[in-house]
């Protein structure tokens, strides 16, 4: 065998004088990195095969196991990293683009940790939302830019449709298959009991998700998959998606091994065949070609549905978003750069968008200045990671942000970024029926449910420090925050005073 | 009353129930300091699997236990809320018991007697140990008609 | 209500829990002629042995009388008076009922041996009294001769045998347990049992005693200390003989009922339709004693109970080797069991009949539920079932009626 110059990322550290060889890492290891030698009574490890996803370590009943960093280096350098060189190795061993899964982990700015939230002091009250009213209520869609009156004097309902949310928060597409059916299934409990929506991807809906539509967003993107008059008037709201923020640019590709059962008949394609979705729509080369996508669905669904455009945050995101609120969308998603995938190009992930807080402000305040913020909400993600970003988000501008990887978190995935494996031991990111399994939903939804339910309430209490009551308020409320560590550039862009200003 | 309840739509075969109801039987509070000497564990409710199908099997607490009724010495009994435990001392490891469980869940145990859940009663853990110590919901403890 | 129970064992044990899960308040009233606490019989061997003592023999607490409201009367019933509905006793009381229960048991059944009153030490083994008086007779140099090498007789050799000098044990078949195991069975257990010391004469016949000889048909001589007469049991039928419908025991239905008016009967003074074979039989056996008992109870006081799945059962012990079995032995054979055990069902007709298991007798009711439930075989996995006995076996719908309460 030639050698392969990888040296294994992770160890496996097992305290021996704990372990009590119960054989659950085994047996809980798609990866078969646990193994059990019964001439010697012990577990041994093949350190190569982790991921470092956790899931020994979790269910270890003695806490016998953890997960550490190889301590292996390579000569220091500051130019060429461990991890650069690692993947010059990979690609002259295997010819192949780099794969990767989840967000873009990389050391670039996170503008969400430089920004700090105010709070009243003497001369304005804060609200303590424990003894006052707090409303996070918010309503997606286009608002009317006047008050229209019919013959009778009577004002005419000229309301465009709405999405109402409990709290400014939604799930982000995630389609079945690129993740499992009990992970729809918690998501789509979950919104239904928190009163927001999920989101089902480019995967079209599982026929037992019909009965959470009121809950489901559901999304139309460039393969097409899965759409058909039922679904898109099953679901609350349409989302057409033009791009994704960890891989802008590019389509995507579910290999033909996971067109399976009822992935297949659900994507509406043949079992075995790839499910590629290009990279652009084929029928939409302009703004004028997006708005003709937007009225079909519009049609399709008698104008009764709000239809959502998702971007993802690239250079001249600002004019683009622009372009969509006057395609006759209702509401622009914007994914930032830090936004996560089932499987994307290492390259692509790590090296190309924008961070969201900046392609935030600058579409929020393109919007305004050009006098359309009304005829557009706003919703965001790519990396909303607690209840402080959100608050920054919607501060800066948001309407409402979309979350996914903070949701799979709570399902228990560990970001081990192997998601592209299929091999997911948390029977997330998977279709193996022994690992879907994993993630029981009666379990998992409440997670979820328990996890936006604790954000709520940190949200309020933010709020309430700010004096503010609703989300209403706060929202585009950027003198509520404060740069820290940023220069002039960046604080004009974000619309924002330094700290001390 | 409440019992044990097992679904094994959710079994993950983890065998983890085993443990946690050998380590309950133990009057340690450590589970390594409990089983670490043990090489193999005598549960009282043991997992079946074959071909990616798994399920944990321990005392139904039968209405009508055929276990209870066919005891030789008394030394299996029903309590008022429904629970059958063994009393230890009185059993004789004649193995009726073994011969009457239409589940399978009465085993020999090492100290001459057998042995069989007990729902914990005996452990002051509050609930059973395999129901708390199950990761993904397969086990419950709940009342059902 | 005026309930009268005669017995004081397993199946009246039994018949009075029944009568307390229907009825409160009625008067219940055993007549029993041993002078002890309700005790368990198969535990007068392990008494021997050493493994149980008198007061761990008790099949009730102490306050099971008291509890469940019941008159104790040490008194041999002789008769019933079914005109007036009273029990007839043998001091010439009477006693008056509404319903009866005749729980006597058996006895054991000593064939006319030439010659057997001149044995001075011999004894039967099958009630308390006979264990003291046992345990009295055997000392470290005493020779025993035990005649009927069936569950009785070997039970009680397993129970002295560490403490007398020699066991033979005689039988009139050619093998042991013969009641309950087939050749090979029968030849491991044996063998178990002789590398603990015990002897064996199979196939003999015994023709005589002369004091503490034993002569054989063969005209050899055995020469012993102690006699103890396991030669088999008989129904103790006599109290209904005249009054309700008997064969070789009483006759009753599902319910526990005799022919007769307001009387019932259990236990092993019964014969009870074996669902295994659809043969009525004698099935002397504690567990169907008890459920027979209970089910009487309960019908006795009003309530609706039927006791209509009785198999022939056994699960027995001998120096830590185990033996269960169940059913009958017919139809095809399955033989398996890994090193050191014995293993064989006997299935036909879609139904599994009877199984013997020596050594590894793990999750044996699962055997004995197939038997008792007469269930189809083809509706589970039966080549798994018999490799392995478990739940497995089933379909998914059954498993979760039988795990999960229900359909859930």
């Amino acid at each position: 065998m030639a050698i392969n110059f990888l040296y294994p990322d992770y160890e496996v550290a097992r305290n021996c004088d704990r372990c009590i060889v119960c054989r659950a890492c085994e047996r809980q290891c798609a990866n078969e990195v646990h193994e059990y030698v019964d001439t010697l009574n012990k577990m041994v490890c093949d350190d190569a095969k982790c991921v470092n996803c956790h899931r020994c370590v979790s269910l270890c009943p003695t806490r016998a196991l953890k997960i550490v960093k190889s301590g292996n280096t390579y000569k220091e350098n500051m130019n060429w990293s461990g991890k650069t060189i690692n993947e010059v190795y990979r690609q002259a061993g295997s010819g192949g683009v780099l794969l990767s899964s989840m967000g873009n982990p990389e050391e670039y700015p996170i503008y969400f940790d430089k920004i700090l939230l105010n709070a009243s002091q003497v001369t304005n009250p804060s609200i303590d939302p424990l003894r006052e009213p707090m409303e996070t209520t918010v309503f997606l869609g286009a608002k009317p830019h006047n008050i229209e009156r019919g013959e009778d004097g009577r004002i005419k309902n000229n309301l465009p449709p709405q999405l109402k949310l409990s709290m400014p928060v939604m799930f982000s597409a995630m389609s079945y298959g690129s993740i499992s059916y009990n992970a729809h299934e918690s998501l789509a409990r979950a919104a239904e009991e928190l009163g927001i929506l999920y989101n089902t991807g480019e995967g079209g809906l599982h026929e037992d998700f019909y009965r959470y539509g009121k809950n489901t967003v559901v999304q139309v993107a460039s393969g097409r998959f899965g759409v058909h008059p039922q679904y898109l008037n099953s679901g609350a709201a349409v989302e057409i998606k033009m791009g994704q923020g960890a891989k802008p640019g590019i389509g995507g590709h579910l290999p033909g091994a996971k067109i399976v059962g009822d992935i297949s008949r659900t994507r509406m394609i043949p079992e075995g065949s790839d499910a590629i979705s290009p990279a652009p729509h084929h029928d939409i080369y302009s703004i004028e070609d997006l708005r003709q996508l937007v009225y079909s669905l519009k049609e399709a669904t008698d104008y009764k549905k709000p239809v959502i455009v998702k971007i993802a945050a690239v250079h001249n995101v600002a004019a683009i978003a622009s372009g969509i609120a006057r395609s006759g969308a209702d509401i622009i998603s914007i994914d930032g750069f830090r936004g996560g995938t089932g499987a994307a190009p290492t390259r692509i992930r790590d090296n190309v968008g924008i961070p969201i807080e900046l392609a935030l402000a600058s579409v929020d305040s393109r919007l305004r200045e050009e006098g359309i913020r009304d005829d557009v909400s706003i919703i965001v993600g790519g990396s909303i990671r607690s209840s402080a970003d959100i608050v920054r988000a919607v501060a800066l501008g948001a309407d409402c942000v979309y979350v996914a990887t903070s949701a799979l978190l709570a399902l228990g995935c560990h970001l081990c970024r192997s998601c592209h494996a299929g091999k997911c031991n948390w029977g997330i990111a998977t279709q193996s029926p022994e690992l879907v399994k994993r993630l029981n939903p009666d379990i998992g939804y409440k997670r979820l449910v328990n996890l936006m339910t604790a954000w709520q309430h940190e949200i309020k209490e933010m709020m309430g420090g700010m004096g503010i009551n609703s989300i209403e308020s706060l929202k585009g409320n950027r003198l509520m925050l404060r740069g820290v560590g940023l220069n002039e550039k960046e604080l004009s862009i974000l619309g924002i005073k330094h700290a001390g200003e | 009353m409440k019992r044990v309840y097992v679904n094994e739509k959710w079994c993950l075969g983890c065998h983890l129930c085993e443990y946690y109801c050998a380590f309950a039987g133990t009057n340690e509070t450590d589970m390594a300091r409990a089983l670490k000497a043990t090489i193999k564990i005598n549960p009282k409710i043991k997992i079946e699997e074959k071909d990616g199908v798994s399920f944990a099997v321990s005392c139904r607490h039968c209405k009508e236990p055929l276990c209870v009724k066919g005891c030789i010495t008394g030394a299996l009994t029903i309590s008022a809320d429904g629970v059958i435990t063994i009393n230890h001392d009185r059993c004789v490891s004649c193995f009726t018991c073994i011969l009457s469980c239409p589940y399978g869940a009465v085993s020999p145990s090492e100290d001459g007697a057998v042995q069989k859940c007990e729902l914990c009663v005996k452990t002051a853990k509050g609930q059973p140990a395999c129901v708390s110590g199950c990761p993904n919901g397969a086990i419950v403890f709940e009342e059902r008609g | 209500m005026k309930y009268v129970i005669i017995g004081n064992s397993a199946a009246g044990i039994g018949a009075i829990e029944g009568i307390r899960q229907v009825d409160k308040s009625g008067d219940i009233t055993v007549v029993t002629n041993e002078p002890h606490h309700t005790y368990s019989r198969p535990l007068i061997s392990y008494l021997l042995l050493g493994k149980v003592t008198e007061e761990k023999m008790k099949y009730r607490n102490d306050g099971f009388y008291a509890e469940n409201r019941v008159n104790m009367l040490h008194a041999v019933a002789t008769g019933i008076d079914t005109g007036k509905n009273q029990v007839i006793l043998s001091d010439g009381n009477r006693i008056p009922y509404n319903r009866l229960l005749v729980a006597a048991g058996s006895q054991p059944f000593v064939p006319p041996f030439e010659g057997l009153d001149s044995v001075a030490d011999k004894v039967t083994f099958m009630s308390l009294d006979d264990a003291r008086k046992l345990d009295g007779m055997i000392a470290a140099n005493k020779r025993v001769l035990i005649i009927g090498a069936g569950l009785i007789g070997l039970k009680c050799a397993e129970g002295i045998s560490s403490r007398v000098a020699h066991i033979t044990v005689l039988d009139l078949a050619p093998r042991i347990l013969s009641s309950i195991l087939d050749d090979d069975g029968a030849k491991a257990v044996q063998n178990h049992l002789e590398s603990k010391g015990i002897e064996f004469k199979l196939s003999v016949n015994t023709k005589k005693f002369d004091c503490n000889t034993a002569v054989l048909e063969s005209g050899e001589r055995i020469d012993f200390d102690i006699l103890v007469l396991a030669v088999g049991v008989r129904p103790n039928t006599a109290l209904l003989n005249d009054i309700a419908k008997a064969e070789r025991g009483i006759v009753v239905d599902e319910k526990s009922k005799t022919t007769a008016p307001d009387i019932y009967a259990a236990g092993d003074c019964t014969q009870t339709l074996d669902v295994s074979s659809g043969q009525n039989r004698i099935m002397a056996l504690l567990p169907n004693a008890y459920m027979q008992g209970e089910c009487a109870g309960i019908n006795m006081a009003g309530g609706e109970k039927v006791f209509d799945r009785a198999i022939p059962m056994n699960a027995i012990g001998f120096f830590g080797l185990h033996v269960v079995t169940a059913g009958n032995y017919t139809g095809d054979v399955y033989s398996g069991g890994g090193k050191g055990d014995y293993k064989k069902l006997f299935y036909g007709d879609n139904k599994l009949n009877g199984y013997i298991l020596i050594g590894n007798v793990e999750k044996a009711g699962i055997y004995t539920s197939l038997i008792r439930e007469r269930t189809p075989l083809d509706s589970i996995d039966f080549a798994l079932v018999c490799e392995k006995p478990g739940l497995m076996a089933f379909t998914k719908e059954e498993r979760k009626i039988k795990l999960g309460g229900g359909a859930s």
